[in-house]
């Protein structure tokens, strides 16, 4: 089930365009957001609210990179190797990743903690190398600051299920 | 905000007109704008003809800061004065070029400056109604831009009779969710109508038929952040910043190879030698400078002995490659250009949105020869295919992301096809037999 608050922002969004299908990606991105990723539910619900065909919804997802159809990790590791990035060492971020979790590009931790993608520039080229744990953007990242994120990511995870 | 550095170092030879509130406290918020001449230049303009705005803007010789460089002045007064249809103001702030993160800077740190620009551009036109298209990415940013909107709105500078002028107009922001397509200006407007960022063909171009079929301009962050201080100081003003036809100031992304990576701020025409050297703090570890991307990724490169150059775009264009986006990326001596050209073809065949063929395919086959070149050695002949193939994207397909891959590629194996002849001669990479020596 979509939350309410993620129900009233679609009407919000939808309100800002003379056309509805133009709050298309904002509403896939904002489901997914939510959800986790972009669910079959989101899917109908959102193409019923701009008033267009399922498949068209699906059509835009499969060419936005944001967008995924299956669920990833609760920390989403997105390591940028392009050129700026690359030239300070982000390939060796990204392996380094690779090697802690267990996982290759695109796969998610078998916990559904972690997941792991070599992404493509993410604007932050001055300090590179860059990453983004979901939103989050860490910059100047070394394998020792990379160990200590990842440690401090699995406290933060036992943190909230305590408190659940 | 995670771990983040603020990239503004500052430098002596810094003109600050764009990032000059970016040091006070909370510089993102509406009050310290209004304090700091923000919404004058508004106030201005709405004592002038919109016609007036347009040449005060043209006067200026500001050029569009996305990478393209076309008056931006001159862009405005293709749209339509009279027309049926409404108009729309489009800021471009999909920001995706490797090696340029400029507008991030520029949405966080003054958001009222963007807007502001916006709201302008909008009377200049005759429009009552803009977009911000984000990159999905800089959610964070949203988060700053609906704040700035709302108190936008809340102090009456956007909505129903602005300052008091009769003149109405609305400003939305729009995510997309990952595509470097999408900073191209049509397939944002498709991608904008809620369809995949396909490019258009253009003509028409989006000055007549742009938004839902409507007279749009679509600007850059950059761009529309400086109307504000053309039309406060003028255009006269603003164009004697930079060099002729080239107004103004700009913000350099200097990344890769350098000490001082950073954001600068420096005139149009600055000496790239300077902005490396003195700037930057020279190529990093006391190396030699090897190459220069003098404006993100799709530039042509140069190498060490061509940065006696101004960087200015008809400066650049001079020596045949492009100012771009603002990203100048340093590759020291011990950089493997082969990797390099196959790191950059990599991104353009994961980006290329697929609906031109040559590009789709060329750039897919560029980065497959060179991955096998790089790690294999590769043919004798490679080196000829690769050019042949780039020849054939260039010019041969409906939006620059095809020839933004070609270009660099030709100037790499033009100008550093020795590196290919000793690939070639070795059957590995040189440098990372060097840098295993070494180690």
């Amino acid at each position: 089930m979509l939350s309410d608050r993620l129900k009233a922002k679609f009407d919000s969004v939808i309100a800002r365009y003379p056309l509805k299908r133009s709050a298309i990606v904002p509403l896939l991105l904002f489901a997914q957001d939510e959800i986790g990723y972009v669910s079959d539910e989101a899917v109908e619900e959102i193409a019923r609210r701009v008033g267009v065909n399922p498949i068209e919804v699906i059509e835009d997802i499969g060419y936005y990179s944001m967008l995924h159809r299956q669920p990833v990790g609760k920390f989403h590791l997105q390591v940028c190797t392009n050129i700026s990035c690359m030239l300070r060492g982000g390939e060796k971020i990204f392996e380094h990743c690779a090697k802690e979790l267990g996982i290759e590009h695109k796969q998610t931790t078998p916990d559904g903690l972690f997941s792991l993608e070599e992404v493509e520039c993410l604007g932050a080229c001055c300090g590179a190398p860059a990453m983004q744990v979901n939103y989050d953007f860490y910059e100047n990242v070394t394998p020792e600051k990379l160990d200590a994120l990842l440690a401090d990511l699995r406290k933060k995870d036992q943190g909230s299920r305590i408190k659940d | 905000m995670a771990d983040y550095r603020n990239p503004m170092l500052g430098s002596p030879l810094e003109v600050k007109v764009l990032t000059r509130r970016f040091d006070l406290a909370n510089s993102a918020s509406i009050a310290v704008y209004v304090a700091h001449e923000g919404y004058q230049a508004l106030k201005k303009a709405f004592g002038m003809k919109p016609d007036e705005v347009i040449n005060e803007v043209k006067k200026s010789n500001l050029r569009g800061r996305g990478g393209a460089g076309f008056n931006a002045g001159m862009k405005w007064s293709f749209v339509p004065g009279q027309t049926t249809k409404p108009k729309y103001v489009v800021s471009n702030a999909d920001e995706s070029e490797p090696g340029t993160c400029k507008d991030r800077v520029l949405m966080e740190y003054d958001p009222h400056q963007l807007i502001e620009g916006i709201v302008i551009a909008g009377y200049a036109i005759q429009s009552h109604q803009g977009y911000i298209y984000i990159r999905g990415e800089y959610r964070y940013l949203m988060d700053i831009l609906d704040r700035a909107i709302e108190e936008a709105y809340a102090q009456g500078y956007l909505g129903k009779n602005i300052l008091g002028s009769g003149f109405d107009f609305d400003l939305a922001t729009h995510t997309g969710a990952g595509a470097y397509e999408c900073g191209e200006e049509t397939a944002l407007l498709n991608s904008l109508e809620g369809l995949r960022g396909y490019p258009r063909v253009k003509p028409p171009f989006p000055a007549l038929i742009g938004l839902y079929g409507c007279p749009t301009i679509i600007n850059n962050v950059e761009t529309l952040s400086n109307v504000p201080h053309i039309i406060s100081h003028g255009g006269d003003w603003y164009a004697k910043l930079g060099t002729p036809n080239n107004g103004g100031t700009r913000l350099f992304c200097l990344s890769g190879h350098i000490e001082r990576p950073g954001i600068y701020e420096l005139p149009m025409g600055f000496p790239l030698r300077q902005m490396i050297e003195d700037v930057g703090g020279g190529v990093w570890h006391g190396k030699k400078l090897k190459c220069v991307i003098p404006g993100g990724s799709s530039c042509p490169v140069l190498t060490a002995d061509e940065i006696d150059v101004p960087m200015d775009f008809d400066s650049l264009a001079r020596i045949g490659s492009m100012l771009g986006s603002g990203g100048v990326v340093i590759l020291d001596e011990d950089t493997c250009m082969v990797k390099a050209a196959w790191r950059i073809m990599k991104f353009y065949a994961h980006e290329s949105c697929g609906w031109c063929v040559p590009c789709r395919e060329g750039t897919h086959w560029l980065k497959t020869l060179l991955e096998r070149f790089h790690s294999d050695g590769g043919m004798p002949d490679d080196p000829d295919t690769a050019l042949d193939v780039s020849y054939n994207i260039l010019g041969k397909t409906l939006c620059p992301l095809g020839d933004a891959a070609a270009m660099p590629m030709i100037s790499i194996l033009k100008k550093f096809r020795h590196e290919f002849e000793e690939h070639l001669k070795l059957g590995s990479c040189p440098y990372e037999k060097r840098a295993v020596n070494v180690a």
